[in-house]
């Protein structure tokens, strides 16, 4: 067994840093099975002492889908480019869940937590990190759903979903994580982060096309509105699952652009805040 | 030999605002005001003389110019008392906060014991918290599963190992806790004060794993406020006080030049603002006094004497369960009395709650109890089983004079602690 070898042990300085942070990606990699083991506490522990246990992953978004086809389906009869209005709004409530959820817990993981940041070294990291990741079980649980209303509307997707879903999927990580990176390292400074999340969450909501369809904004819109790139993942969700839509286009880049850079300036705003994150919290 | 730590000119600097520490950080519309109104400050501070580093207001140095070396498998302790810079030293060394100035060269893993049972969740079992605390300390998930019955046999919980640890005693967890940084092997261990918690059962199990993990050629560095603790563990010790370091020696020398010129031996301690934990809140401690029969502070107890102490204290908001009161040990550590101020129940019912306000504990200790010599005075304030908010164990120290004590008429010291007046008789059979 490797950890009975005694290898030289190895030399650590310490000292105040004067430059920006490195990412010290090698730290998290020598870390990476407390990543695994915050996913699988997140997890053991989210729907303890909980009636419906698990099952809140499916009645949460069911329940959102059944009060947007009233409200967008039934009454404002807002355009679906043809598609029934239940499936057409849960394709998004999909990702746009898993980003939410990503958002709320990944911003509080780092306060939350505040006993581990203060007490003991690790990559702080690991905490966001992993609020994020342990969202996907809530989407897989979610998606058995989607497969059960893909039957009973009978629409089959298109080919492409083999390397579509994987894509815009990896697309709402990336752009949770930057987002929640961001969020979490100012919240340990600033509290206000808790106060402007939910108004944050629902200005998301309204900016990206979940009850409605991308096609009602006019084409001269279409470049700012794809700035935003939970709209890029939910256009892409669409498209890949219930082929509507045109597919990824220009504007799917600059959507991909934008959350590659939330994300590494996320990273590095997260690097450099975390060398004060036991002093401030 | 080689070096294990090499602590060169260390330096913490901390801003200190006046609000507590809890509530420090900021409100970012303080953020905009500030940056805001920055160029009218640039204009202003025009012509006045730069402060230096040093003299900035609103910081405090935690610690400063601190420098030393240790050689690996050697026992370090560290002793001084609250606010004088030893919990931030040990987490600037495990690498939790970053120095202001200076450098430290750690060689090896560094495990830290700052807190025993983070990241224990209530909700998991013993099992998965062993899993789960271990791999927040550093060790790998085959690392724990090797050690796996080695530290539930340690942790003496072995049939409630499936229990969620919400059901433990605090007994059962704090020993669980233990085991599991007790077995992570590093080869620098730093360790703060966490003997101080559980019954003296534990504490003794506790020492004795330390000592053998220093056997095994471990660095380690010891903070703690219990002396017999730290006379048995280490062979050498550093005195901090306000940030500096002010001896390094053999354990014996350090422990006597802490007790006795390390503190207040004034017969009064009291606490400024920068010295009470901000975890105390919304317990504030004022003073601890000596005085005697006629209310006046002493800094000699005269043994025949009896002797008041007198607890001052604010309560920033309503407590329930409150218990104030204080530890009375020997310079050796060795616990005489443990007293509350609500250990009557009578006294509990009345004063058990209490208002937010200004209080005074006082009790007396009757005549002709103490031994000649030197004794230490510590104070705690509690809930019991709900919160610790104050301890120092170690306060002030006081000398006894006995002069006028029963069997002084013999000019030899006596063995023992106390030397009550006992009332013999004597009785002629033949």
């Amino acid at each position: 067994m490797a950890e009975f070898v005694k290898s030289e042990p190895i030399t650590v300085y310490i000292k105040p840093s004067t430059r920006l942070a490195g990412l010290n990606l090698r730290d998290l990699w020598s870390y990476r099975e407390l990543i695994f083991f915050m996913i699988w506490r997140i997890l053991k522990v989210r729907y303890k002492q909980t009636l419906l246990g698990a099952s809140w992953a499916i009645i949460q978004p069911v329940m959102i889908m059944i009060v947007f086809n009233f409200v967008f389906g039934t009454i404002a009869k807002v355009p679906t480019d043809g598609i029934p209005y239940p499936i057409f709004s849960f394709t998004a409530l999909l990702p746009w869940g898993l980003f939410v959820n990503a958002l709320n817990q990944g911003s509080r993981s780092l306060t939350a937590n505040h006993n581990m940041v203060t007490k003991i070294y690790f990559p702080k990291m690991i905490l966001p990190i992993s609020s994020v990741l342990a969202g996907l079980v809530d989407f897989a649980i979610g998606f058995v759903v989607m497969i059960g209303l893909m039957i009973y509307y009978e629409v089959t997707p298109a080919w492409n979903v083999i390397w579509a879903l994987p894509f815009f999927l990896l697309l709402s990580i990336i752009t949770a994580l930057g987002v929640a990176l961001w969020l979490s390292a100012i919240n340990v400074k600033y509290r206000d982060v808790n106060y402007a999340l939910p108004f944050l969450t629902q200005f998301w909501l309204f900016m990206t096309p979940v009850a409605y369809s991308a096609s009602v904004i006019s084409e001269k819109w279409q470049l700012v509105y794809s700035l935003n790139p939970m709209a890029g993942v939910v256009n892409g969700f669409r498209w890949a699952l219930l082929d509507a839509g045109n597919g990824p286009d220009a504007a799917l880049w600059v959507s991909v652009t934008i959350s590659i850079l939330v994300l590494v300036s996320g990273l590095f705003y997260f690097r450099n805040m975390e060398r004060t994150f036991a002093d401030t919290i | 030999m080689t070096t294990a730590i090499r602590v060169e000119n260390l330096g913490k600097r901390y801003k200190i605002g006046t609000a507590p520490a809890k509530f420090k950080y900021g409100m970012l519309r303080d953020v905009f005001v500030k940056k805001a109104t920055a160029p009218i400050r640039w204009v202003r501070s025009i012509g006045k003389k730069q402060l230096i580093l040093e003299d900035q207001p609103n910081y405090i140095w935690a610690l400063k110019d601190v420098s030393f070396d240790l050689q690996e498998g050697k026992v370090l302790g560290i002793v001084g008392r609250n606010g004088a810079g030893k919990s931030t030293l040990l987490k600037i060394l495990s690498r939790i906060t970053e120095p202001t100035r200076g450098t430290v060269t750690v060689r090896g893993r560094v495990g830290a014991l700052l807190e025993v049972g983070t990241g224990f969740h209530p909700e998991l079992t013993g099992r998965e918290n062993i899993y789960m605390n271990g791999a927040i300390l550093g060790m790998k998930r085959a690392e724990i599963q090797r050690k796996f019955d080695e530290i539930v046999a340690f942790s003496e919980v072995e049939k409630f190992i499936e229990t969620p640890v919400k059901r433990y005693s605090s007994g059962m967890y704090l020993r669980l806790a233990f085991a599991v940084a007790a077995h992570l092997e590093p080869e620098i261990l730093v360790v703060d004060e966490v003997l101080a918690v559980g019954d003296a059962e534990f504490q003794k199990k506790c020492i004795g794993k330390m000592s053998d993990v220093a056997q095994q050629g471990s660095t380690v560095l010891f903070v703690s406020h219990n002396m017999s603790a730290i006379l048995r563990l280490t062979e050498e010790t550093i005195v901090l006080d306000k940030g500096k370091l002010l001896m390094r020696g053999p354990t014996q020398q350090a422990v006597d030049y802490y007790l006795s010129s390390g503190q207040s031996s004034s017969g009064e301690r009291i606490w400024n603002a920068d010295e009470i934990p901000p975890n105390a809140a919304p317990f504030r401690p004022i003073a601890l006094r000596l005085k005697n029969k006629q209310g006046k502070v002493i800094e000699t107890v005269r043994s025949i004497e009896p002797l008041m102490i007198e607890l001052e204290y604010r309560l920033e908001a309503p407590l329930t369960g409150l218990r104030v009161g204080f530890y009375l040990s020997s310079m050796r550590g060795e616990y005489i009395i443990t007293s509350f101020d609500t250990d009557d129940s009578q006294k509990y019912e009345q004063y058990g709650a209490r208002s937010s306000g200004h209080y005074f504990s006082r009790c007396t200790l009757p005549a002709d109890l103490f031994n000649e010599g030197r004794f230490s005075l510590g104070m705690n304030a509690s809930s019991f089983g709900v919160r610790r908010y104050f301890q120092d164990e170690q306060v002030l120290t006081f000398n006894v004079d006995i002069s006028g004590a029963p069997g002084t008429h013999w000019a030899e010291p006596r063995q023992g602690l106390i030397r009550p007046r006992l009332d013999w008789e004597i009785e002629k059979v033949e």
